[in-house]
């Protein structure tokens, strides 16, 4: 099997794993008890929460740790909508927001809240312009995803964060697939309010954080006790974050390598397909992707057909989303980028590249996908 | 020898057909499991009503160690069974949208599906048996009595059998739940599924109710005795009973026919009321599985579970038979399918087009 759904998750690095191991083993203390066990955990949690500020140039009292991606927008979107209520009703994001945001803001449509969103182009980016004209007084959040999961089109976050600086609007954006690939200030980009998760770059699953500017007010979401200065009860998952805190460092101190490595394997996988004289179209603009997702058009095939193909031929890859009942929906990001109508929303397939792969093995894959496709169409 | 031999199995997440996936692994086939969605329904928290069959879908594959995938046929069945189905029920006729289901769904659209993801066969959990013989092939009567499906199935093509497993045909159901418990399938002791399946449990008449207009008119017998009011011919077939409202003394009151243009329901009183009776058929859409001579004697089935009856069965022009009853037949539906009987060997079928009486065609639909 080769794995090209890194974006879906990625495979726990090594030497997270050892040291989450070794802390399960040893180290069982309550964050928050007083005694020595609990000063044991803390010390965890705490180096943890100190590096992860520092990787987006944040201050560690501004981090939330949660369960990961998803509660994150939550706690962010639900809570500054509640929060800041007084103050406007409006709320402005796209239309190829991860459903961890689209069905928050269908929450808040439910619940009274005015949501605007903003479309894309077909290179995949919202025009900034749009967002200026949509903004009102009445606007009191702009939720926009740095870099997309399905095509991974990064937004212009410093352009937006700009042009909000002015405005009461708290800006949060979803930075779940970008936070490992590209450079990410919140002061000078103007975020508000940044969304990560750690199974995204070799870390655990279950655990990610909110960063939240010390001025934005939010309404937490659940109660209990004072953990996260009561901003997310319930004992710390001081382990996850801490394995947290050892993928996120191993990828800030190798961010340019993998970059580079990553976008090689992008192009040799998109170079292998063309040799083979592979009919495809990338869906969005590849030099606005982050290196590790390309969303391939393959012209005369169908998404699930060519990807249970996919699967037996032994190349694990992905498309938008799947119903409660396993069936494939055609991709919003694409409805939205192209159109309903457009053929690329029911034959397009989602390649994202990390860790798990090597040059051979992502030529192996090109190949193989070369072989289905060409048996599909014809 | 098989596990080089892959075999897709439409799996609905009912008992049947994870047996018939478990037997297909066991028989040693690289088995790939499938769950059809063919129809679109969500409920109030947007949850698709097919999701708890696909989870019972995962967990017998898991058990049994398959992968498995959801296709949808959603537009398919749109197009093929739920239009069929409506302009049937639009002319007032009987339809038997499982007949067209797996005539275009099954054993179309899914073989199609499975082909194009590397099937030598597919398989499901039908009740029937194949039988190749000197090159042929032919479907024979599940061995289960009360549970063969060739009825439904008499519309596949014999191209379209050599491509299919039936592994539970030679079982009796029983021993099909049996072997569920045996090996603990998480579907063991599941409810069968009754009904059309995109139904459900639902209110049948406020469904169609919900797609097609429906006009009340007057119930009349055939003298043209007003006996009360219908909601729609639509709701009524040949034969039924219940749900008539016609009080009273003496025997209960039956519906023996339509007139469309009138808007007209007709009843008649008795259970074996001689207008409920008739004596040949006139069948159209006939697909028979292997050649069959121009005019031979057989038996047939007019609807599923009924015994079988003597027929002599004609050929006419553009796939359609005359169908002459040996003894007279009870409440004969037009858009039902007819079903054609050698012993064991189901020979093919059609849809009941008109109904005859000493040659005197029916007011079963008019």
């Amino acid at each position: 099997m080769i794995y090209l759904d890194h974006a879906a998750t990625t495979p726990v690095h090594r030497e997270v794993l050892d040291t989450m191991y070794s802390l399960e083993k040893e180290v069982f203390g309550n964050p928050s008890s007083i005694h020595a066990y609990g000063r044991k955990s803390n010390y965890y949690l705490d180096e943890a929460r100190r590096f992860l500020a520092d990787s987006i140039y944040a201050d560690e009292r501004e981090i939330i740790f949660t369960s990961g991606g998803t509660e994150a927008n939550n706690l962010a979107v639900i809570g500054t909508a509640i929060e800041n209520e007084y103050n406007g009703n409006h709320i402005i994001t796209t239309a190829q927001e991860h459903h961890a945001i689209i069905h928050i803001m269908q929450y808040l449509q439910k619940r009274g809240f005015h949501v605007t969103y903003l479309p894309v182009n077909q290179s995949g980016q919202i025009d900034v312009y749009d967002l200026e004209r949509t903004l009102t007084d009445q606007t009191i959040l702009v939720s926009i995803m740095t870099a997309n999961n399905e095509t991974g089109i990064i937004q212009p976050i410093k352009d937006i964060g700009e042009l909000l600086k002015d405005h009461q609007a708290y800006f949060h954006t979803d930075a779940v697939q970008a936070y490992s690939m590209l450079d990410l200030n919140v002061k000078e980009m103007g975020i508000d309010l940044l969304t990560t998760s750690g199974h995204k770059l070799n870390g655990p699953k279950g655990i990610g954080f909110l960063y939240k500017a010390d001025h934005v007010p939010i309404q937490q979401m659940q109660y209990g006790g004072l953990q996260e200065r009561t901003r997310r009860p319930g004992t710390e998952n001081f382990i996850g974050a801490y394995g947290f805190y050892v993928a996120a460092k191993l990828a800030m101190e190798n961010k340019q390598v993998n970059v580079e490595t990553y976008r090689s394997y992008k192009n040799l996988f998109l170079s292998t397909l063309r040799e083979e004289e592979v009919e495809f179209d990338i869906n969005g603009d590849l030099d606005l992707a982050i290196p590790t997702i390309v969303n391939i058009s393959f012209p005369g095939t169908s998404v699930d057909v060519l990807l249970t193909n996919l699967d037996l031929a032994g190349v694990a890859a992905s498309s938008g989303s799947a119903c409660t009942a396993g069936s494939l929906e055609p991709s919003h990001v694409l409805k939205a980028m192209f159109s309903f109508r457009s053929d690329r929303v029911n034959n397009s397939i989602r390649f994202s590249f990390g860790s798990a792969n090597t040059e051979e093995n992502v030529k192996e894959a090109a190949l193989r996908v070369a072989r289905v496709v060409k048996k599909l169409v014809n | 020898m098989k596990e080089n031999v892959r075999v897709v199995i439409g799996m609905s997440g009912g008992v049947d057909s994870s047996v018939a996936a478990l037997l297909l692994k066991q028989q040693g086939y690289e088995v790939i499991g499938v769950f059809m969605k063919n129809w679109d329904d969500t409920d109030e928290f947007g949850v698709c009503t097919a999701t708890e069959d696909y989870e019972d879908v995962i967990r017998v594959c898991n058990q049994i160690d398959i992968p498995y995938y959801s296709v949808n046929f959603e537009k398919e069945y749109w197009n093929k069974v739920f239009t069929y189905f409506l302009d049937e029920y639009k002319s007032g006729r009987t339809p038997n949208p499982d007949v067209m289901c797996n005539k275009e769904i099954k054993f179309k659209a899914f073989l199609d599906y499975a082909l194009s993801i590397g099937a030598d066969y597919v398989a499901t959990g039908h009740y029937a048996q194949i039988r190749h013989t000197n090159g042929e092939v032919e479907m024979l009567r599940g061995v289960d009595e009360n549970k063969d499906q060739t009825y439904f199935l008499n519309q596949l093509s014999s191209d379209v059998l050599k491509k299919v497993l039936f592994p539970l045909g030679h079982l009796p159901k029983t021993e099909v739940r049996k072997i569920a418990k045996d090996y603990e399938l998480a579907t063991a002791t599941k409810k069968d599924s009754t009904g059309i399946c995109f139904i459900g449990e639902r209110n049948f008449k406020e469904f169609l109710g919900g797609y097609l207009p429906a006009t009340p008119g007057e119930m009349q017998t055939l003298h043209g005795e007003v006996k009360g009011r219908h909601d729609g011919l639509m709701y009524y077939t040949i034969g039924q009973r219940h749900g008539l409202g016609i009080g009273g003394a003496g025997d209960p009151w039956f519906v023996v026919g339509k007139n469309l243009t009138e808007n007209i329901l007709y009843v008649e009183q008795g259970e074996s009321n001689p207008h409920l009776y008739s004596d040949s058929l006139l069948a159209s859409n006939v697909n028979w599985i292997n050649e069959v001579e121009t005019s031979f004697t057989c038996t047939a089935k007019f609807r599923y579970r009924q015994k079988d009856s003597q027929v002599h069965v004609q050929l006419l022009n553009n796939g359609k038979v005359q169908v002459n009853f040996v003894q007279k037949e009870r409440a004969i539906t037009p858009g039902q399918a007819v079903v054609f009987y050698q012993e064991e060997v189901c020979l093919g079928g059609g849809t009941i087009e008109e109904v005859f009486k000493n040659n005197q065609q029916l007011l079963y639909v008019g």
